[in-house]
């Protein structure tokens, strides 16, 4: 794709221009560059789980080792220290998801509102890149950071606790369990894929819509809701959609996850694998995504 | 083989017709003008040379059909529509790590080199940059790009007179280089008059005149015309008069320049008068209309 040089033969003499063909493309790297990218521009991908931790470590602190130090009890005190923060974990993936939420409702719809859409376009990436990129960010980025923040999180409490336990002259703390990251790792995959069709079809309404993405986004569930509910006084797609929100619980984890998860034998991996409902909402997620690629094709700025 | 070629190129926004079947034909190693009133079709034609807007008709740029192939295109095709499309919490440095890790002909060194003769800070977010600035920069980062086609939309809109020359100095002495082509389109006419190879006029989705600069100058002629030879010059059927401090200047298509040179003093007009004049034959256009 080279010009031939002998275009070139009427340059200004003095001109010290390199031909066009001496020149080697260099590597590129577009998938990895547009997921930088988009941590430039939404901060809140790696901050808000951020705050969240500092968040929960505050409250730890405060119930938790604040409470055991001023217990006199050994017994008690070591009792105080010993109980395990289920909800810390649970609270960052709440916090997790609300990002999520947030950012594919942003995603396609801020980069036309603000005209950057045409500077994106005049480079050498495809909508499919940048649109595999943007979900890439609630599928892959935020489970990502989540894990990582929850175990140094988690790291942090137990040397509280073991401070707090050698301050009182008791044995440390118990090392965390290798069966913890796991059950965090699962907990995070189920849920990505659970919810890959709900992120796809936020940003496959955040291509299209001219104005107030959010709504768009909620009235087609809405509506046809609304509508059986009149017409034909059931609730199955009601309850269609509630499965898709929460019934990851029932297919992942025994007892459908139910109370705290503490041991690998309460993961069912091959139950969550073989439930139609994940792969008919990846079938969903792939055709919402492609449409989203279509629809970034298409639209202009706004 | 010609980098653009066009043939009833045709868009319409529901029954407003932006494009009429235009034919387009831009040479590789050119500089076209592309000059036209607001709502003219210019964007749209633009839009759909760079993929950016669906289209009816035939169009190739570099070979290659830019509404399916936009993302390989953009390898040899670089784009400024206006100042406002560099996202404003972008920063400096990051602009040149993406368009570096993105683009396989994009020069980092020469980049730097270019944005080291401003005043544009590596860590500056594009919010904090004047408008001047913020052309500079999406201009360093163009010109780095050894692309073959260059697209600029209004580059200049709202820029003051010294961002402005410079804008086109830079454009001539360190990008333009006779292999590449570039296409423009501004309402400061008398600007990029002396860089253009090439002409068009569109208005109302067609083009109204098509011819290279040379064509032009050979073409056209402007008499001052003296107050005692204003009959004479009328009667050799001048295509536009206008009065300047109370002198008739006659402009004329194919005149004898000996003829005219009788008349008064005859010079080549600039296009923003050729412009009016063009459009001012034009059923349903205003005299007057901003260029």
């Amino acid at each position: 794709m080279n010009t031939q040089s002998g275009a070139t033969l009427g340059s200004p003499p003095g001109s010290n221009e390199i031909p066009a063909a001496a020149l080697p493309p260099t590597p590129t790297r577009p998938m990895y560059w547009s997921i930088r990218r988009e941590l430039w521009e939404n901060r809140s991908i790696y901050i808000v789980p951020l705050v969240v931790a500092g968040v929960v470590l505050l409250a730890f602190l405060i119930a938790t080792i604040g409470r055991a130090i001023v217990i006199v009890d050994p017994a008690q005190k070591a009792a105080v220290l010993a109980e395990r923060n289920h909800f810390a974990a649970a609270v960052m993936m709440a916090a997790a998801f609300i990002v999520g939420i947030f950012y594919c409702l942003d995603a396609l719809y801020g980069e036309r509102r603000d005209r950057s859409i045409l500077f994106w376009k005049s480079l050498p990436v495809s909508d499919l890149t940048t649109v595999l990129s943007k979900a890439s960010i609630p599928l892959v980025i935020l489970p990502l950071v989540t894990f990582v923040v929850v175990v140094a999180m988690q790291l942090v409490m137990l040397l509280l606790r073991s401070a707090a336990l050698l301050m009182s002259g008791l044995s440390a703390a118990t090392p965390l369990s290798l069966e913890q990251p796991v059950i965090l790792l699962y907990s995070l995959v189920v849920l990505a894929l659970w919810h890959a069709p709900l992120y796809a079809w936020l940003l496959l309404v955040s291509s299209w819509a001219r104005r107030a993405v959010f709504l768009w986004a909620m009235l087609p569930p809405v509506v046809i809701s609304v509508f059986e509910k009149v017409a034909f006084n059931t609730s199955y797609f009601q309850s269609m959609i509630n499965y898709r929100l929460t019934g990851f619980a029932r297919e992942a984890f025994a007892g459908g996850g139910h109370g705290s998860i503490d041991s690998l034998t309460q993961l069912t991996p091959g139950n969550f694998l073989s439930a139609p409902g994940l792969w008919i909402g990846l079938a969903f997620a792939a055709a919402f995504l492609l449409a989203a690629t279509r629809m970034r094709r298409y639209r202009e700025p706004i | 083989m010609p980098c653009i070629e066009a043939h009833g190129l045709r868009k319409a926004y529901g029954a407003t017709v932006a494009l009429d079947g235009i034919d387009l034909s831009v040479e590789e190693g050119h500089i076209l003008g592309l000059i036209g009133p607001n709502g003219a079709g210019k964007t749209t034609a633009l839009n759909a040379i760079l993929g950016l807007a669906p289209y009816q008709g035939e169009l190739k740029v570099l070979g290659r059909d830019p509404w399916t192939e936009r993302d390989q295109l953009m390898r040899d095709v670089c784009f400024i529509a206006d100042v406002a499309v560099l996202p404003r919490w972008l920063r400096v440095s990051q602009a040149l790590d993406y368009v570096a890790g993105v683009h396989p002909r994009f020069d980092r060194a020469k980049a730097e080199a270019f944005l080291a003769k401003t005043a544009i800070k590596r860590a500056s977010k594009v919010r904090e940059l004047s408008k001047g600035m913020v052309t500079q920069l999406h201009l360093a980062l163009v010109m780095a790009i050894d692309a073959r086609l260059l697209v600029l939309d209004e580059p200049t809109l709202g820029l003051d007179i010294l961002y402005r020359k410079q804008f086109y100095d830079s454009l001539l002495n360190d990008y333009y280089d006779r292999s590449r082509t570039i296409v423009v389109t501004t309402h400061q006419v008398e600007e990029v008059q002396h860089i253009l190879t090439d002409l068009m006029f569109i208005n109302h989705g067609r083009i109204v005149l098509d011819c290279s600069m040379e064509e032009f100058e050979s073409r056209y002629l402007e008499v001052m015309v003296n107050p005692e030879h204003v009959p004479a010059a009328r009667a050799l059927k001048p295509m536009h008069e206008r009065q300047v401090f109370g002198r008739s200047i006659l402009l004329f298509d194919r005149a004898d320049r000996r003829e005219l040179a009788a008349l008064g003093e005859v010079r080549t007009p600039n296009i923003a008068d050729l412009f009016v004049a063009v459009m001012g034959n034009q059923p349903g256009t205003p005299q007057g209309v901003a260029v």
